[in-house]
């Protein structure tokens, strides 16, 4: 086996190094730098080139660690070639394509094929094994058109601020939170933004992604003009004080789980955009199909169905127990779901 | 099909009681009559029954949606709700009908039930590919039974007024009773001219506050009429052109169930309504509010029966006489009348008057009320003597001053199979209060339904379980219980802080939707007025 999991993540022997690891390790190569994909302590780390800036301010004192390489261009480690290309997840993901003695494997990381303008769009790699996420890999999961759910965001936002109530629109910080300010209509009012989310976009910017104009809402300013605004912010602050300055507001929670009213509902928000960075299940199952592979380990997500569906379409599958988590605007939902 | 569809989202996505009835007022002002109609017997839970079988839904949905048996089990084990899962699995269709919603309940929707399967099959597989999105999920509701959406009927009606200008008491007179939802009937329903009011309704019930303040508070002992408060079924006669109707506070019609009753009251004159207590009565005594329920789940009662379980309706007052609405005279003048009535009746009737409690001061009526038990009564009414009979919840002047066993009204979010002769069924239940917009798990009861709400509680566990750990399962928070206790008292180990002593189930309030339920800060209300009691006790 060219890539195994070992208590630290992915292993791959021939190349000395792991792919994703979730304990420290002497070479990582990273596909992202969401929280359950980059994790601190490792002795060097390899990254896509766009997601450097990323990658080094996630991991701080350890960004001097970072080397990246440019989408595509292969490195080689100790006879192993190793090559990352896009995963159209969040700026800078990469899938890792690791070919040795002409095998070859692809580590899907997070990805989706839907338009987003703020990353390289995925590419599929041809490839005998895929080990791919299937964060949403069951058939009721089908995602609207990117382009219907920003209509939806954008009328949800006049509405609101013509009757004089701040948007409050919550994503994940890093990647979800760039993508829905890329769709915003700047036209409606201001654009605000939590602190974390201020960061990562100023990230993006420097990466030469356009982005509307923002205004980091800190504490001790308050505008009028706050009752008109979209403000984008991490789920976390739902309910807490951070959110009170903006007076009368409406809630919405943008992720591919606001599909699904149940998971609406637990959400407690006043509206639910269903706005994914994965794939959908019929997304899953033509990039399985776009890389050729004939072995395909699923992981993250819904294994048991989609292993048995490969199986039954004359693949060989099995199950990948690794420790990705989703990304935590996903986990959160999931832990509402699973606790009482 | 969209604009009800559009209306359904408003209300599920809100919390909020002003934009609900915002919403629902605009639907009613913009929506031709009969699709008012079918909105207005949908919200107000007059459901159909479920139309299709639902192994026949889940296998035509799986192979509408191209996928095997398995992975719909998967998909509906994921998103919950049978209803859903089908509207998320089967793929969008190329024409989008726009239809009205009456068309389709009448055309589509209710053809079903005479269908053979493989017409059925082919009506829903068209149905499906002219519906998307919340219309096809509204749909699907309707079609397995399910369709439930947070409002109460008085929202109902709050929005019915504000569309059509019709006061909110017309309104709800007017949608008590029997009512087929057409389009006529609804353009009845909104009329301006307000003389109508069909022969065979009832009024609408006055209910009580419960009391909360020191029962001193409420002033001069002898401006007020106290009662025992009967545990069993509120209920009015009508007695008109010749007919008995007996209407429960549901605005169920209740007649053909207790033969005893009505053949009594068919001996009132024309133009007589009385509002009163249907109760099992033994021996001049009450019986247990259980046996009332043997009685009460039965449409054809039986003559032995009938003699196990006799009924007797013990009456507050009279709401009309000799054809004239009485309800703005005074309650001591509606009561003179009311005595006249009843003492008319042959002697051994199943009729009484309920008896006026004697007291002179509010130490006595506290006495009293210390003795309901006794009674087989729940407790106190205190009704000013000089009061009107109004409608709802409105106004102050009647009061319910309730003993031990405590009560609450709670929503049921988990059940768990149970044991021996029920095993297989979901008998062990948890309710929950509300705390702001959240519910809290308070008490667990098992004992308190019948065989047959048993049955029909767990047909509801399957088809609404959000998620199963094991053999518990967590299920929409829809259905409200009335549960009874012995106690209550603080709890640092219970998620809600408090405990209960014998929590049961005393009875099903299908009159309530989940929002209706009790809250934290009422059931904390209940321990300081028994912490308040007992103090009293022990001085
Ligand atoms: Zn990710
Ligand atoms: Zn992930």
């Amino acid at each position: 086996m060219l890539l195994r999991v070992t208590d630290r993540g992915l292993w791959c022997e021939p190349a000395q190094l792991y792919i994703d690891p979730w304990a420290p390790v002497d070479r990582a190569v990273i596909t992202h730098a969401h929280s359950d994909h980059l994790r601190f302590g490792c002795g060097q780390y390899l990254v896509a080139a766009p997601g450097t800036a990323l990658a080094r301010t996630r991991l701080g004192a350890h960004g001097d660690r970072v080397q990246s390489v440019a989408y595509g261009e292969p490195v080689t480690v100790h006879g192993v070639r190793i090559s990352l290309h896009p995963a159209g997840h969040i700026l800078g993901s990469a899938q890792i394509r690791v070919e040795h003695r002409g095998e070859v494997w692809v580590v899907s990381g997070d990805y989706k094929t839907d338009p987003d303008p703020t990353c390289t769009p995925w590419e599929p790699v041809r490839c005998h094994t895929f080990i791919t996420e299937c964060t949403f890999g069951l058939p009721i999961y089908r995602w609207p058109s990117t382009a219907q759910v920003f209509d939806e965001i954008n009328a949800w936002w006049r509405a609101n601020a013509a009757e004089g109530r701040a948007s409050l629109l919550y994503g994940y910080s890093l990647g979800k939170a760039q993508r829905l300010l890329a769709g915003l209509d700047p036209s409606i009012g201001p654009i605000l933004t939590h602190g974390a989310v201020e960061t990562m976009t100023g990230l993006y910017r420097d990466a030469g992604i356009t982005m509307p104009e923002t205004t980091y809402a800190t504490v001790d300013q308050r505008d009028p003009a706050w009752s008109r605004a979209i403000v984008i912010a991490p789920p976390s602050v739902d309910g807490g004080t951070w959110v009170r300055r903006f007076g009368p507001s409406a809630a919405a929670f943008a992720s591919g789980w606001m599909l699904v009213r149940g998971a609406r509902r637990r959400r407690g928000v006043d509206r639910g955009f269903t706005l994914s960075d994965h794939v959908d299940w019929p997304q899953l199952l033509a990039a399985i199909d776009a890389t050729g592979a004939q072995r395909v380990l699923p992981t993250h997500g819904f294994t048991g169905p989609v292993v048995r569906w490969l199986r039954e379409h004359g693949l060989e599958a099995d199950a990948l127990a690794t420790r990705y988590e989703g990304e935590r605007d996903d986990a959160a939902v999931d832990e509402t779901e699973a606790g009482s | 099909m969209k604009a009800f569809a559009m209306l359904y989202e408003a209300i599920d996505a809100s919390t909020s009681t002003q934009a609900k009835v915002a919403a629902l007022t605009q639907y009613f002002a913009e929506a031709p009559p009969a699709d008012s109609a079918w909105a207005v017997a949908f919200l107000t839970g007059r459901r159909p029954k479920r139309l299709v079988r639902a192994p026949d839904l889940r296998t035509w949905a799986a192979a509408a949606a191209d996928i095997p048996d398995w992975l719909f089990e998967d998909s509906y084990a994921q998103a919950g709700d049978l209803a859903e899962t089908i509207t998320l699995l089967v793929p969008r269709g190329k024409t989008i009908a726009e239809a009205s919603l009456s068309a389709w309940v009448e055309d589509r929707l209710l053809p079903l039930a005479t269908m053979d399967a493989d017409a059925q099959r082919v009506a829903l597989l068209e149905a499906w590919q002219q519906l998307d999105g919340t219309a096809r999920f509204v749909f699907n509701k309707l079609l397995t039974g399910a369709f439930r959406v947070g409002v109460s009927q008085g929202l109902v009606v709050r929005a019915l007024a504000a569309a059509s200008d019709v006061h909110a008491d017309i309104i709800a007179h007017r949608l008590m009773g029997a009512w087929e939802p057409t389009g006529e009937w609804f353009e009845q329903l909104v009329r301006g001219d307000t003389a109508d009011a069909d022969w065979s309704r009832p009024y609408p019930f006055f209910l009580a506050h419960p009391l909360e303040a020191p029962v001193e508070s409420l002033g001069d002992v002898q401006e007020w009429q106290v009662e025992w408060k009967w545990d069993g079924i509120r209920a009015q006669i009508v007695k008109r052109r010749d007919r008995v109707l007996l209407w429960s506070r549901g605005e169920e019609l209740l007649t053909g169930r207790f033969p005893e009753v009505e053949q009594a009251c068919a001996l009132l004159p024309d133009g007589t309504v009385l509002d009163g207590e249907l109760l099992a009565w033994r021996d001049g005594t009450p019986m247990p509010f259980t046996a009332l329920q043997r009685r009460l789940n039965r449409k054809q009662v039986g003559r032995a029966l009938v003699a196990q379980v006799p009924v007797h309706f013990v009456a507050y007052d009279c709401l009309e006489h000799a054809g004239n609405d009485l309800r703005t005279q005074p309650l001591h003048e509606r009561r003179s009348e009311m005595q006249r009535l009843v003492a008319a009746l042959p002697t051994g009737a199943p009729v009484s008057v309920s008896p006026r409690i004697e007291a002179t001061s509010w130490t006595e009526v506290s006495e009293a009320r210390d003795l309901s038990r006794q009674q087989a009564a729940e407790g106190l009414m205190l009704k000013r003597a000089n009061s009107a009979y109004g409608v709802g919840r409105r106004g102050n002047d009647w009061r319910k001053w309730k003993v031990s066993p405590l009560t609450v009204d709670a929503v049921l979010i988990y059940a768990q199979a149970g044991h021996g002769r029920r095993a297989g069924l979901h008998t062990d239940y948890t309710f929950a209060v509300w705390n702001g917009d959240t519910l809290v798990p308070f008490a667990k009861a098992y004992s308190g339904l019948t065989d047959a709400e048993i049955r029909e509680v767990d047909r509801f566990v399957r088809a609404n379980t959000r998620e199963t750990y094991g053999p518990v399962r967590t299920v929409e928070p829809t259905l409200v219980f009335e549960l009874a206790f012995e106690g209550i008292q603080e709890s640092a180990r219970h998620k809600s802080g408090l405990a209960v002593r014998f929590p049961r189930i005393t009875r099903w309030r299908r009159d309530k939707v989940a929002r209706d339920a009790d809250s934290l800060e009422s059931v904390r209300a209940l321990l300081r007025a028994q912490q308040a009691h007992e103090q009293r006790g022990d001085a």
